[in-house]
């Protein structure tokens, strides 16, 4: 086994951070580029179409099941408490506060990130985007920038469908099948809910996420190298690097919103 | 020039378009100058102390042997690459020196055409074509359909506006490709080898299209290729590269009468020359052994 030599560290150290220094100034121009995705509404507009429309599915059948779950773990717990009547405050804070922009954020990773990094990467290995700076057209203000803020918006709504689905799927498991009462179910939720530390920290974190799983995909597939191998490399990588900083973002987030 | 109608079996580009006005139209002048031009990836140099003119309204043909630079140079021009050495010139202004704005400017006065097309896959032919329209101008749609059609009908394909690029051949996709490249009426159209993969019928009409858009709309051609029959019978003025330098220049006659050990190989399709057939590695001995004691 042979050790690093000094240059070989210098090297690593230095390629990261030009890595890095690419990152931010693409993440930079895409906020400032916020002007031209107003200025074409309509090319937002399809990608959201795209990343939310097509995730939805996904998105609601995953909230069902996680709301099933999350109201018979539940139940089971507090019966040896015997406050199952908590069990409506207990699926929605869970879905609200952790489960909901969290697995929403995993899955549009899965789903609509990658997708995108290997729509950008092939466009890149097919020679779209050189194309379009030879015809003087930026690719980040034409293809980048709509979808980075696509993805921002259709975050959100998703996390909202995964929660509102969620909670139906707690009360589907609660009341009519295990058989509590309906109306203590939903004023224990109504009254253990606050709208704006609960629901309010809820949409800035899917927001949070939304931002940080459209930049990786859009990262990855910009950056990727223009083979088959590359483009299928960067969206593994989407995947790897979105996931861990969801949750690693979750947790900060968490810190700093529910701290006593 | 002669502005008939256009016939139905045959691309015609004449009737289409008028030549475009230019600061310097001289044709002895250069629309584009590679000036002591060094470029390399990494520790390989590709291009090294390299001058050229591309002459102005003339058809230029780039050629050389496979990774001698000639894809580097239209990237270079195109503001894709820029020199580590030297001076890219393109109608008078360096290239390596102009911000974003201005080299967007440039590549407005451009066309390219890349080898495989590099049509837009989830646009259909006419929205292929109109795009940069659409991107650059404020036209109303009507014009903009009339202008894409104009286009389509140059290339011969006017009939298939409808079709997704994956419905198309490789060939009709070069063709849409040109048509999106002229779509702005471009001073200088350059193509990445437009014959590679071709069928006969198809190198023929490619090669006719790009000689009548270069005449008929005054064009500034570039041409990079490999085929050498098609190419010298379409160029006016052929530069040779190898080894990372200009090898010749000058008409196909001139080029073709050529001296140089390396143009010699080249136009002749040769195996043997300066360019060798074995990739630089370790003897065959070293790999091998000696083969003397070896029973046949």
């Amino acid at each position: 086994m042979s050790w690093w030599r000094p240059s070989d560290v210098g090297l690593a150290v230095r390629s990261q951070l030009v890595d890095v220094g690419q990152a931010a100034r693409l993440f930079w121009r895409l906020l400032r580029l916020f002007p031209a995705a107003v200025q074409r509404p309509g090319l937002v507009r399809d990608q959201v179409h795209f990343l939310g429309n097509y995730s939805l599915a996904i998105i609601a059948v995953s909230g069902l099941f996680v709301g099933f779950v999350m109201a018979l773990q539940g139940y089971y717990t507090l019966q040896d408490f015997g406050s199952t009547e908590a069990l409506g405050q207990l699926v929605a804070l869970s879905l609200l506060r952790e489960l909901g922009p969290v697995i929403t954020a995993l899955l549009f990773a899965g789903r609509a990130g990658t997708s995108l990094t290997a729509e950008i990467g092939l466009m890149r290995a097919g020679e779209q985007l050189s194309a379009m700076e030879m015809m003087a057209v930026d690719p980040v203000r034409r293809i980048l920038v709509p979808r980075f803020w696509a993805g921002v918006i259709a975050m959100p709504v998703l996390a909202l469908v995964f929660n509102a689905v969620g909670v139906v799927g707690g009360w589907v498991v609660a009341v009519p099948m295990i058989g509590l009462d309906g109306g203590a179910f939903w004023s224990q939720m109504q009254g253990g809910v606050d709208v704006f530390s609960d629901l309010g920290n809820s949409v800035i974190k899917s927001l949070v996420f939304g931002v940080t799983v459209t930049f990786v995909a859009l990262l990855q597939g910009y950056t990727a190298k223009p083979t088959p191998e590359g483009v299928s490399r960067a969206t593994t990588r989407t995947v790897v690097m979105a996931s861990l900083a969801v949750l690693a973002l979750d947790f900060v987030l968490t810190a700093m919103m529910f701290s006593i | 020039m002669m502005l008939g109608l256009p016939s139905e079996s045959q691309p015609s580009a004449a009737f289409l378009f008028c030549t475009m006005p230019s600061n310097d139209s001289s044709p002895a002048s250069a629309l584009a100058e590679l000036r002591n031009v060094t470029f390399g990836y990494g520790e390989r140099v590709i291009l090294r102390d390299v001058s050229l003119k591309i002459p102005r309204g003339k058809v230029t043909a780039l050629m050389g042997a496979s990774g001698g630079g000639k894809t580097t140079v239209l990237r270079l021009i195109g503001g894709q690459y820029r020199a580590q050495q030297g001076e890219v010139l393109f109608d008078r202004q360096d290239v390596g020196r102009m911000d974003a704005a201005g080299l967007y400017a440039a590549r407005r006065r451009m066309g390219m055409l890349f080898q495989f097309g590099a049509l837009f896959t989830d646009l259909n032919v006419f929205e292929n074509v109109a795009f940069p329209l659409r991107e650059h101008t404020d036209l109303a749609d009507a014009l903009v359909r009339d202008i894409v059609l104009m286009k389509l009908h140059a290339v011969g394909l006017r009939g298939a506006r409808d079709l997704m690029p994956s419905q198309i051949s490789g060939g009709m996709a070069r063709r849409v490709a040109l048509a999106r490249a002229i779509a702005l009426d471009p001073e200088l159209v350059m193509y990445d080898e437009p014959f590679a993969g071709l069928d006969p019928i198809s190198l023929g009409t490619a090669a006719q299209l790009i000689r009548q858009l270069n005449d008929a709309m005054g064009l500034t051609t570039i041409l990079v290729s490999h085929d050498l029959e098609a190419t010298f019978a379409l160029a006016d003025h052929v530069i040779i590269l190898g080894a990372g330098v200009v090898a010749a220049q000058g008409t196909p006659e001139e080029v073709r009468a050529s001296t140089d050990p390396l143009v010699h190989q080249f136009v002749n399709a040769l195996p043997t020359g300066p360019v060798p057939f074995h990739y630089p590695g370790p003897t065959v001995a070293s790999d091998f052994g000696p083969l003397d004691g070896r029973s046949a």
